[in-house]
């Protein structure tokens, strides 16, 4: 049954429950009831040169809506239900104060936020989450998993940094360690552009050439004419892009002078998650997400699939409706979550970070699952991703 | 010398082969096809295509007919193993994955992996006869020797469903570790044993009380245990050993079914999934899901001796034993 009702201010309701579950759940048991927020502040579209790539509206959302089915179908034998408020914030909407009214009209223990860094540290710093938890999983952005980290904060989607790292792994197997890159000019650009030098750093890798894209021209039109000369002038055995808008990346494969291949925002892909995933039983995930929201899952489908199926995982292991309990339980060693990415994931405990595998993938197939082989780790493989323990700076409090 | 007979023995096939030379049924889930392997010769005698991604294979009672679950093509159909042509196909729900025959030979319950349900067909009648929801990824199945108890286990709820055959209803459900993927009883039906994927455990229940007593865990030196994720299982009928595949790991654990003690572990091809005895249990049959190919352990000696190349990620085995 999904009960479905419009509140002002654009904030929605779904519940999604099963009127039969007391027919098989063991006696005994008292019906628990799991609610989670889902919070997202659409970003505004950038102009782009390409028309190809548009994010749909509803990236993120989908998965927190199958996460909860998944979750639902589970607790049916458990007399456990879940139901997903789901609050959506525009572009030029004031997140903030949506979700202090969210807040104020019902308080929440998990919050799904799919926001910039900005506003998620914002969010999390009210005094109406500080005993919440909060699942990060629409910023990208490495300074919430050091600096700017918060003890209420949890990380489903993957840190530049993983991916990144992913990436560099790949290169350094492939000996391909003379890099090219171009950086776009947004910050977001620029942030990925600086995780990817941290990580040749890290691999050993050299950068032997940057380039800022700053190329007004409608490479649509004229990109043979123009990436070739941007890319004369260096030895290279791979050229990386930063852009993760989608604007000017693609125009760049099969057009540099040498010819090398493109990875990065484009090309080879690291991406916490994509429709060419199909091992681990993978095919499963995607199947179920299509049926539900008609398009392919990507990554913050993903990230909200995982926040919200940890959640579950918790209720359902710890048969329990206390808040504390279940969040100490998600953040502590025992837990374990099947994620489709072919082993157990948890969260790092200095900083809250979802460990998991990263798909490197062109537009049709999955091309290596980082951490590849031989990258050695003194306790798991997975933390040769992102920020290990040792370089954290992550100091909640 | 032995190379001759064996090459005798390849030429007689299809004829009116030695007693012992049993075929094993192989299903290719990436090439739409079956293999199948002289059990004597360990070559492959011929290669069949079926429906689309097969991956569950059992026999009928009577042994003439194989079940091939073909997942895509949603259907399980049924081959003639004399003439090896589908005779016809049976409704199945949608994407069944594997099956388990009740011992009166007339009901097949089918796990439906996409679709959250088991799916209870006659076999006979060629219809649907009933239809129980279960968790989300319903994998595993299986009925217990005396008919009573049908197990689904259904990997992201991570429950293995308790199934009571003659009131068509779900009665109870166990939780197990993460990914729940094969579940088998013992030959006396006294015990069920189930697999965990990403848990990498195997949990043994005692089926009159429904209830734990063991949890079996794996650890191979050198391999991660990440990598050590048990699917299929095999138990032989004497109740003596337990055969776990170990998956990404590429081994076999073998389990002394009395104490539930790891007694070793065998090192078979890559990404072990499922497995079939011959009916004198002399031999095990592995499918290695990447490396396309079969491993055949000794299973008195305890090793491998050799592997079969067959189609791409072969998943079910089944033999047809010929006397």
């Amino acid at each position: 049954m999904i009960v479905s009702k419009s509140i002002a201010g654009g904030i929605r309701l779904v519940v999604a429950m099963c009127c039969w579950m007391a027919l098989y759940a063991p006696p005994g048991l008292a019906q628990v009831t799991t609610e989670i927020l889902y919070l997202v502040h659409q970003r505004p579209r950038p102009p782009t040169l390409s028309n190809l790539n548009t994010p749909p509206a509803d990236d993120g959302l989908q998965g927190a809506r199958l996460g909860i089915e998944d979750n639902a179908t589970t607790g049916r034998f458990l007399k456990q239900s879940y139901a997903l408020r789901e609050v959506i914030v525009p572009p030029e909407g004031d997140f903030l104060a949506q979700a202090k009214q969210a807040l104020a009209e019902k308080s929440a223990a998990f919050i799904v936020a799919n926001a910039p860094a900005d506003d998620l540290l914002a969010l999390a710093d009210l005094p109406e989450t500080k005993d919440a938890l909060i699942f990060n999983a629409g910023a990208p952005d490495t300074r919430l998993r050091q600096i700017d980290c918060r003890a209420n904060l949890l990380h489903t989607l993957p840190s530049r940094a993983m991916l990144a790292d992913a990436l560099m792994q790949f290169l350094v197997k492939k000996r391909w360690t003379k890099i090219m890159l171009i950086e776009g000019p947004r910050a977001d650009d620029k942030a990925f552009g600086q995780a990817l030098r941290k990580s040749a750093e890290k691999f050993r890798a050299s950068i032997t050439a940057e380039k800022s894209w700053s190329l007004k021209a409608d490479m649509r039109r004229n990109a043979a004419a123009e990436v070739p000369s941007l890319t004369q002038d260096a030895e290279y055995d791979v050229v990386l892009v930063s852009d993760e808008a989608g604007d000017f990346g693609q125009y760049i494969l099969y057009n540099t002078w040498l010819p090398r291949p493109v990875a990065g925002s484009q090309g080879l892909m690291p991406v916490g998650w994509h429709r060419a995933v199909e091992q681990w039983g993978a095919v499963q995930l995607q199947n179920r997400f299509r049926e539900v929201a008609k398009r392919d899952m990507r990554a913050r489908d993903y990230a909200a699939w995982a926040a919200v199926r940890s959640v579950g995982e918790a209720v359902t292991r710890q048969s329990t409706a206390d808040v504390q309990k279940l969040a100490a339980y998600i953040k502590g060693p025992e837990f374990k979550l099947a994620l489709f990415k072919g082993r157990a994931l948890d969260y790092r405990a200095w900083n809250g970070q979802l460990r998991q595998p990263i798909p490197l993938v062109h537009s049709g197939a999955l091309v290596a699952l980082a951490p590849l082989e031989g990258f050695l780790h003194q306790t798991s493989d997975l933390d040769t991703l992102g920020i290990d323990g040792p370089e954290t700076k992550c100091r909640p409090n | 010398m032995r190379l001759v007979c064996l090459c005798a023995l390849a030429m007689l096939i299809g004829a009116s082969g030695p007693a012992d030379a049993h075929l094993l049924y192989v299903s290719n889930e990436k090439d739409d096809t079956v293999s199948i392997i002289d059990t004597v010769t360990l070559e492959v005698v011929d290669t069949i295509e079926v429906g689309e991604r097969p991956r569950g294979v059992t026999l009928s009672k009577d042994k003439t007919k194989l079940y091939i679950c073909a997942s895509d093509s949603d259907t399980v159909q049924v081959l003639d193993v004399k003439t090896n042509k589908i005779l016809h196909d049976l409704p199945s729900g949608e994407d069944p994955e594997q099956f388990a025959l009740h011992p009166d030979g007339g009901l097949l319950f089918i796990a439906n992996e996409d679709d959250a349900v088991a799916t209870i067909v006659d076999t006979q009648t060629r219809t649907v006869v009933g239809q129980i929801d279960v968790g989300v990824e319903p994998e595993g199945m299986a009925v217990s020797p005396d008919g009573k108890w049908a197990i689904t286990t259904s990997e992201t709820t991570n429950m293995a469903h308790w199934i009571d055959v003659e009131q068509r209803k779900l009665v109870h459900n166990s939780l197990v570790d993460q990914r729940p993927r094969h579940a088998e009883f013992n030959a006396d039906g006294k015990r069920l044993w189930v697999s965990s994927e990403i848990g990498g455990t195997v949990t043994v229940f005692d089926v009159e009380r429904k209830e734990e007593i063991k949890k079996i865990s794996f650890s191979l030196p050198g391999i991660s245990k990440d990598r050590i994720q048990p699917v299929g299982i095999s138990l032989t009928r004497d109740g003596a050993l337990a055969f776990v595949a170990l998956g990404p790991s590429n081994h076999l654990a073998v389990i002394d079914a009395k104490t539930y003690e790891v007694k070793t572990y065998l090192l078979v091809g890559r990404r072990v999934w499922h497995m079939a005895f011959t009916p004198e249990e002399d031999l095990l049959f592995t499918t290695n899901g990447v490396s396309g190919d079969v491993s055949v352990v000794d299973v008195k000696a305890l090793k491998v001796i050799k592997t079969i190349k067959v189609g791409r990620y072969p998943w079910g085995a089944e033999v047809l034993p010929t006397n």
